[in-house]
């Protein structure tokens, strides 16, 4: 077991292409942590540089505070777990599992003994001696499992381990990787490009885009104070809603009403060349049937009035799509994601809201329904660099914050 | 190989080589026809019937070009033929068989011809398998690389031959200058050896693209997985890319093994089978074409077809157990 840093790693490919730009990361002992973003992000190659199976192009790389820059992947004492699963087809399920032991020349008994305990864990005991094609895809993910755990490395490396599962079988492998990694206490770097997974599985999640690392911190705090409009857009699901703000006579000119700012906003946007036009962001919880709402909290927010197009009722709350008018948000960040998400080409008439409500809600689709939001929630983004202007030392507080 | 072979006689003696081929082929065209199964729709039939006429024409000209020579080859070996002596034409049963299974010359032939096969393909396999590597792995000039590669397999063999019968021509060779005054053609140890060497030199980027495919086949996960795992490069070539490509293995041997048993045209031009270099075709075609003996020759082609259908039924005996990943090997 041993600490990971990344110090200025940087990633060029011969061609000219920089897939990984200055990331420094330092991954304590036995910490979980998710690197998560978008396809072409670089995370994969991050993770590659890490268990050296790419070299790294520039910075330095420390496992358990030794530098591991030239070393070949078998000297770094780190297991990898593949989205492929990557099983030796010709070895049975327990020789696939001794393979890395063997080549570690231990005695047979103790690489049967070490074999039999993991397999233990992994409830694999009666699939030892099957090949991998006999086994489903959720029992192949465990072996691939199984043989990084049983030589108890430095490291877990996991490359979107899940990806090639189906929705149920992936929830459900999700709580045995989770249970896995803190039963054994063995620093973890994994890789996804599904928000849930980073969100439910990390001890800290990594999002980056472009090569960089975009903000790093555990989950609650991603999605409580995005630093810009990227990790805004990228963690939650349903995701955050952007409206574009114009900034006029000390109001925000939106398609929800004039939003009051507070004097820490106000002072941001006297610059000569702070930006007149804001992409307003607020989350789809943050949204309440006004009839719901007690007096107390109504001062907290305001409220405007929107024709219902589809409710979902889920049961616990509902979805509720109203149909405001108004420009949709643009933005490089807003653009990249809506890709990410396969939605580039598709853009629904209007500007939809997705409103989380609650259950008792009564609302029906086609009525006009009055509806709160929660302003102390609310993020401003700047559309040029996507920087979040509500952010305060690093907590978000509202757009009327002092 | 014996589809490069230009020389007149060539063709005859490959008789009854290609028809082998021609016969293999067939196989997976009858296999369609189970019967004794649960009664067919008549949708079902009618496409059954669609697919027999669409085969029937392929079917036909097969059994016109290759079961009737190989049967005709057949009915020749059982008599005595001779066409210096027609006359005495007549059915003898076995007797060609025991004539030439007792001939010193045959097993002489069938010696050398085992020689070469088994160390032709040997090198060809090591050799190729090096070349594969490093047409696979270049980065730069990948063409390139692939193109040179190939040269020596576009190469009509019979003008290959030539060149390496001049090459090794004392005095005017350059390569029999290199070894001051030798005639290394003239010996037997070393024109076998000049046979093979002709022979490799030939065949191994075909070795090499067959192998090739194989090593397409082999995820790179799988190697990037044997490397944290803490394989060294030797190992994971061995323990993951060998068995993983062994399917492609086994059919790169048997094709070559196949046609390197049928070796011809090297020796005919090296050394026409003087010093006793003759491989089992050579012989062949002395007896069948030279020397007018039907009987004889097609005695010789028959066994020739037999050994060659036996290196057949072992290879895909082994490959029956070569797909990887399969519990039981009787996958087929």
């Amino acid at each position: 077991m041993a600490d990971i840093v990344l110090d200025k790693v940087s990633k060029k490919f011969p061609d000219g292409t920089t897939a990984v730009r200055d990331v420094d990361l330092e991954i304590a002992d036995g910490e979980f942590v998710i690197l998560v973003g978008p396809s072409g992000c670089g995370k994969s190659t991050t993770l590659n540089m890490i268990a050296g199976l790419e070299d790294i192009s520039s910075g330095e790389l420390r496992i358990g505070g030794q530098r591991v820059n030239d070393k070949a992947p078998r000297d770094r004492d780190i297991a990898m777990v593949f989205q492929s699963y990557a099983l030796y087809p010709n070895m049975t399920v327990r020789e696939n599992m001794a393979f890395p032991l063997r080549l570690a020349k231990l005695d047979k008994e103790t690489i049967n003994q070490k074999v039999d305990q993991a397999a233990k864990v992994l409830e694999l005991t009666p699939l030892l001696d099957r090949k991998p094609a006999n086994l489903s895809g959720g029992q192949r993910q465990r072996v691939a499992m199984g043989r990084a755990i049983v030589r108890q490395p430095k490291a877990f490396l996991m490359d979107e381990p899940l990806s090639n599962l189906d929705a149920k079988l992936r929830v459900q492998m999700r709580t045995v990787v989770s249970r896995l990694q803190k039963q054994l206490g063995t620093t973890t770097v994994y890789v996804t490009h599904d928000q849930t997974e980073a969100m439910t599985l990390g001890d800290r999640v990594v999002i980056m885009r472009g090569g960089a690392v975009q903000q790093v911190g555990p989950p609650q705090e991603l999605y409580d104070h995005p630093n810009n409009l990227f990790v805004a857009g990228f963690i939650g699901s349903p995701s955050m809603n952007f409206l574009t703000a114009k900034v006029e006579e000390g109001t925000l000119r939106t398609a929800l009403g004039d939003v009051p700012i507070g004097d820490r906003i106000r002072r941001e946007l006297e610059g000569a060349d702070a930006p007149r036009e804001l992409i307003l962001g607020i989350r789809p919880e943050h949204f309440e049937d006004a009839e719901l709402v007690d007096d107390d909290t109504r001062r907290r927010g305001m409220e405007f009035t929107a024709p219902v197009d589809i409710v979902e009722s889920m049961g616990s709350d509902k979805y509720v799509y109203l149909s405001v008018e108004g420009e949709r948000a643009t933005s490089a960040e807003l653009e990249e994601l809506a890709a990410d998400a396969g939605a580039a080409d598709f853009s629904g008439a209007g500007s939809n809201l997705v409103t989380r409500l609650s259950a008792e809600s009564t609302v029906t689709e086609g009525e006009d329904r009055r509806v709160w939001f929660n302003l102390e929630k609310i993020h401003l983004f700047d559309p040029s660099d996507g920087r979040n202007l509500t952010l305060h030392e690093g907590r978000a507080a509202g757009t009327f914050a002092d | 190989m014996s589809v490069n072979s230009t020389p007149a006689g060539a063709d005859v003696a490959a008789d009854g080589t290609d028809t082998r081929n021609g016969g293999h082929a067939a196989v997976p065209a009858q296999r369609n026809n189970r019967r004794g199964k649960p009664p067919l729709s008549e949708n079902k039939r009618a496409e059954r019937r669609l697919g027999w006429l669409l085969c029937a024409p392929a079917a036909f000209v097969m059994l016109a070009v290759t079961a009737y020579p190989i049967l005709y080859s057949v009915w020749l070996s059982l008599q005595r033929y001779d066409l210096r002596f027609p006359a005495e034409r007549e059915f003898i049963g076995l007797q060609n068989y025991a004539t030439v299974l007792s001939n010193e010359f045959w097993w002489t032939a069938f010696g050398v011809t085992m020689l070469i096969t088994v160390v032709t393909v040997a090198v060809e396999l090591v050799l190729g398998m090096g070349l594969a590597l490093i047409m696979h792995r270049t980065l730069v000039g990948r063409g390139i690389v692939r193109t040179s590669a190939l040269i020596p397999y576009g190469i009509v063999t019979v003008v290959a031959a030539f060149s390496w019968r001049y090459a090794w021509t004392p005095g005017t060779g350059y390569l029999a200058n290199l070894f001051a005054d030798s005639a290394p053609l003239t010996e037997r140890a070393s024109s076998l050896a000049i046979i093979m060497l002709a022979e490799i030199w030939k065949t191994t980027p075909f070795m090499a693209l067959l192998l090739m495919a194989g090593l397409a086949l082999v995820p790179e996960d799988l190697l990037k997985a044997a490397s944290t795992d803490g394989a060294t490069a030797w190992q994971r070539f061995t323990k993951v890319m060998l068995p993983v490509m062994k399917p492609a293995i086994l059919v790169a041997l048997l094709f070559r093994t196949l046609d390197a048993f049928r070796v011809f045209d090297n020796i005919y031009v090296l050394t026409s089978g003087a010093n006793e270099t003759s491989s089992v075709s050579m012989i062949a075609y002395n007896n069948l074409i030279r020397g007018l003996n039907l009987g004889i020759g097609s005695t010789m082609s028959v066994l020739i077809f037999i050994t060659v259908a036996i290196i057949a039924f072992v290879f895909v005996k082994l490959f029956g157990t070569a797909a990887p990943g399969s519990d039981d090997g009787e996958r087929r």
